[in-house]
């Protein structure tokens, strides 16, 4: 089999800018009313009263809920576990919480009745302070994951040439453009319909069939458009879960969309972290011991731990590796998945430490990147399925013009600026799972695709599509699509790279059983196997086929390693006065297997390196830890990149098929696009300054500090 | 002379602000309305209505000063309407006449989703107060298109691929038109310092810039 690259436009394009396009605020429903919170003003301690009474009498207010006149929800009705049962407490776990849902009329009033609700506290001692508490020895730490030993731990304290260094990164959140909330409404006592943000509708129907002890069918979650997640709405969070109560409350559909100061705290972030890289090498390069030691911080409410220190296992080639990963839990909301996840994390520290060392040797960080290269997985003693590196590596040296580069730092000036290279290597499991499609072949020449599965951006139904269009032979603008309504057959969530690797395999079995079926209908009507199938329908009097197929995970994961790969190359330019550090080259390439949608994948690889730019140069969730706020809890102030810090973006796609993971031949690689990024500018940094950056972001104050 | 009436009626009964306060006198800003809409019609308003509210039958005489007429255009489409003046024209759009294409991302003019042309020149919607925008043309991501006909830069957010969620986009798309009009599009620097109070989260840029810098090159009256 074999599938031909096709510059197609996104299936629902016009949709986009046109304004037609549909996200879940937009829904309008007879007899609409808004949801505004009341949050805590305090980080930790207990509600001691809540006063509405002003707020229930100002106009339009239907009703105030908090915990003191809670609507019922079976399932939140034993007490203690997690996630947080919102409305079923009276503690508060961090600055911002929830704690009441006003419902009113009207935006306007609903807010300003919020306004006027009162709250009082008994107020506890709280810790937000994350490299304080790991630097306190009594402060409580968890186990994130078991510790990891290959052959001798700490081996790098003993090799001819070693490094051990800190490396820190601040909060980072999602915020994707479109704010968080949902719209709530029973038609009946034991049945709703929401429209949700969410990466998941049948997660979010499980989650809410939970919580309201109702079966699975009886609700419908609806959410074809999605402002963007980068894993945020992987959750279904509990904001959501307060309006679908308010709604069943009042009888009546209920709009909550969250605040921009809103989504720092109630909707999850990228944990900070702190790692300590041991590595340890021979003189002539060939590593011989490496030591991850990470910290995230997770909440005291509800846990949560990622892959940090996974890439370490298994990215280079040495006898003794050996990780341990912790979290601390703070008086702070409970992170969740970011783009790229614990990897992106990992990979800043990692890559810089291998750079560091690449720099002790006086070698080029790429020879010590190849010569380090394993032939095999190391930790799981497989074969990769698929694995490019060194091509890429080539084809990106060559576009960014590495051989510019020189190996000594702060060796290149053009006026004021000073410029380096810097590369770092990105990975992500290349996994798939269980998905389940429909397929409706129609006599009028049209073939209709249905999953629950999501689009938060990368372009699902495109290529989804397109994977159709090559097998089935019909042109893509007969092909339609469905997504977002668990209604649909089930698919897992949008998250973690496995998307067109997972729903695009059950495309791929509906295809192939629709082909059979059609021949075996043409060879009954005698006509051709290959006759057309508007014919074949025709003469059979038929006005459609179907067909339904679910997808396993397959069990080439026991024989091979797979993963998806990524390098990423910079080029920046620092300036020597103010330690502006301007990203001005940007070559990344995909290792992702066969690249079935070259336009929206080329996309997704240049959004990965916008996050990574803001990763690496502007991103950081500021706290005043005398209070536990956020301080910078708006777009002005936590810096996402804007057009001025995005340069022209160069993106090379190996583009070679791998059949152990998917018919297709096609990995994930919405994780890739990010992880490593920020690794390879702060090397770029060093290389244009001699000034090592251990802690984002890379700002202009620690340049000139440093 | 009336105006000076209302004026000095206003100013007699202006409440302090700890009477504003309801933690102390138990006002809110509906009372505060009623006062100060009471004082207005004092002078304006027949004897009956007035003693309607005196008689606190007040629940919709009140709800009356809290709608303000508004007479206003939306792409090309004339609206004569009544709102609330802490409405923004970001919730009016939305809320009020489902043009639901105009996006809501932060509510501090600090993301540009809400990006609409107003009298030809691109403003934050969520910044503006929709009571504003009184005798004012709106032009939003729904009136761009001629019909079936996408605005040439649509089009070229399509074939460049400007977009990956969509939900930045219309603002992009309404800020990248003002942007060519203007004369700040004739280089990718110039592009994209014009363009940065639009935030794509999902990191579209480049191929934005390259959308805005071909239509501006093709040269199309747009």
């Amino acid at each position: 089999m074999n599938f031909f690259v096709d510059e197609n436009d996104r299936v629902d394009g016009i949709d986009k800018v046109t304004g037609k396009a549909k996200y879940f605020a937009e829904y309008q429903l007879p007899g609409l009313t808004y949801g505004v919170l009341v949050t805590s003003s305090i980080t930790k301690g207990k509600i001691t009263g809540i006063d509405t009474k002003a707020a229930k009498n100002a106009p339009g207010v239907l009703d105030v809920l908090s915990h003191l006149n809670k609507p019922v929800a079976p399932g939140y009705e034993q007490a203690g576990g997690s996630p947080m049962k919102i409305f079923y407490t009276d503690e508060i776990f961090f600055n911002g919480q929830p704690i009441a849902l006003v419902v009113a009329d009207s935006f306007e009033r609903a807010t300003y009745a919020a306004s006027l609700v009162k709250v009082s506290y008994e107020k506890s001692a709280f810790n937000t302070d994350f490299v304080k508490s790991i630097n306190n020895p009594s402060a409580k730490k968890l186990q994130g994951q078991p510790p990891y030993v290959r052959g001798t731990a700490d081996a790098y304290k003993t090799a001819e040439v070693k490094i051990e260094q800190i490396y820190t990164m601040p909060i980072e959140t999602h915020n994707p453009m479109e704010l968080h909330g949902i719209i709530a409404d029973w038609r009946t006592n034991d049945q709703v319909t929401v429209y949700a943000k969410t990466q998941g509708v049948k997660a979010a129907q499980a989650t809410i069939a939970n919580v309201f002890k109702i079966p699975q069918e009886n609700i419908q979650v609806k959410s074809e458009f999605v402002g963007g997640g980068f894993g945020m709405a992987l959750k279904t969070w509990p904001v959501e879960i307060a309006t679908v109560m308010a709604s069943k409350h009042l009888k009546r559909p209920v709009k909550l969309v969250i605040t921009r100061d809103q989504m720092f705290t109630m909707v999850g972030n990228r944990p900070s972290a702190y790692q300590k890289v041991g590595l340890g090498a021979t003189k002539d390069g060939k590593i011989t011991g490496i030591t991850h030691t990470a910290f995230g911080q997770t909440s005291v409410y509800e846990n949560f731990t990622e892959g940090v220190v996974n890439m370490t296992k298994f990215m280079y080639d040495s006898d003794n590796v050996n990780t341990n990963y912790y979290v601390v839990p703070l008086d702070l909301s409970v992170p969740i998945w970011m783009r790229g996840p614990g990897e992106a994390t990992g990979a800043f520290a990692l890559e810089s430490a291998i750079d560091e060392m690449a720099h002790a040797l006086d070698m080029d960080p790429l020879e010590f990147r190849m010569k380090n290269d394993p032939e095999q997985d190391p930790q799981k003693k497989l074969p990769f399925s698929s694995k490019n590196i060194k091509e890429a590596y080539k084809l990106g040296s060559a576009k960014v013009g590495w051989s510019n580069r020189k190996n000594k730092p702060g060796s290149i000036t053009e006026g004021a600026w000073q410029i380096g290279y810097g590369v770092s290597i990105g990975v992500f499991n290349a996994s798939r799972g269980r998905a389940t499609v429909k397929g409706i072949l129609k006599a009028d020449g049209t073939l209709v695709l249905q999953s629950a599965t999501s689009d938060i951006g990368p372009g699902t139904g495109t290529g989804m599509v397109l994977i159709a269009s090559k097998l089935m032979n019909i042109p893509v603008e007969k092909i339609s699509f469905e997504l977002g309504d668990s209604s649909l057959p089930p698919a897992p969530s949008q998250g973690g790279s496995t998307t067109l690797s997972t729903v695009g395999t059950a495309v791929n079995d509906v295809c192939v059983s629709l082909k059979s079926t059609i021949a075996e209908l043409a060879a009954n009507a005698n006509m051709s196997t290959t006759a057309n199938f508007v014919e074949v329908l025709k003469k059979n009097n038929l006005p459609m086929i179907e067909v339904t197929k679910q997808s396993q995970a397959n069990q080439q994961g026991k024989e091979y390693s797979m993963y998806s790969f990524s390098i990423h190359f910079v080029q920046v330019k620092v300036h020597k006065l103010t330690g502006v550090v301007k990203v001005s080259k940007i070559v990344s390439v995909g290792d992702s297997g066969k690249i079935i949608s070259p336009k929206t994948a080329r996309s997704q690889m240049v959004g990965g390196a916008v996050g990574g730019i803001g990763m690496a140069l502007t991103e950081e969730a500021l706290l005043d830890n005398r209070y536990g706020k956020y301080v910078n809890n708006n777009f002005a102030d936590y810096h996402v990149p804007v057009h001025a810090d995005v340069p022209e973006i160069d993106v090379i796609f190996i583009d070679k098929p791998d059949y152990i993971v998917n018919p297709m031949g096609a990995k994930g690689m919405g994780e890739i696009a990010l992880i490593g990024f920020a690794g390879a500018v702060a090397n770029a940094v060093f290389n244009a300054t001699g000034k090592r950056i251990r802690s984002l972001p890379i700002t202009p104050d620690k340049v000139l500090e440093a | 002379m009336l105006n000076n009436d209302i004026r000095q009626s206003l100013l007699l009964f202006k409440p302090t602000m700890a009477e504003l306060d309801n933690n102390q006198s138990g006002d809110t800003r509906r009372d505060f309305l009623k006062k100060s809409s009471l004082f207005t019609a004092l002078s304006l308003t027949p004897l009956t209505v007035l003693k309607a509210a005196e008689g606190k039958v007040d629940e919709r005489f009140a709800e009356l000063f809290e709608k303000i007429p508004l007479n206003l255009k939306v792409n090309n489409k004339p609206y004569v309407l009544k709102v609330e003046p802490r409405a923004t024209l970001l919730d009016l759009l939305r809320e009020q006449l489902h043009l639901t294409g105009t996006k809501k991302g932060c509510d501090h003019g600090q993301c540009g989703a809400c990006t609409v042309h107003v009298d030809g020149k691109r403003v934050n919607s969520c910044l503006s107060l929709a009571v504003m925008n009184e005798g004012k043309s709106i032009t939003t991501i729904e009136g761009l298109a001629k019909g079936d006909e996408l605005h040439p830069m649509q089009a070229a957010f399509i074939k460049h691929d400007g977009f990956q969620c969509g939900y930045c986009t219309p603002g992009q798309i309404m800020s990248a038109v003002a942007c060519v009009r203007e004369g700040h599009a004739n280089s990718k620097e110039e592009i994209r310092e014009y363009m940065s109070g639009n935030i794509c989260r999902c990191g579209a840029y480049p191929n934005i810039v390259d959308a805005i810098q071909e239509v501006k090159e093709k040269g199309t009256a747009i």
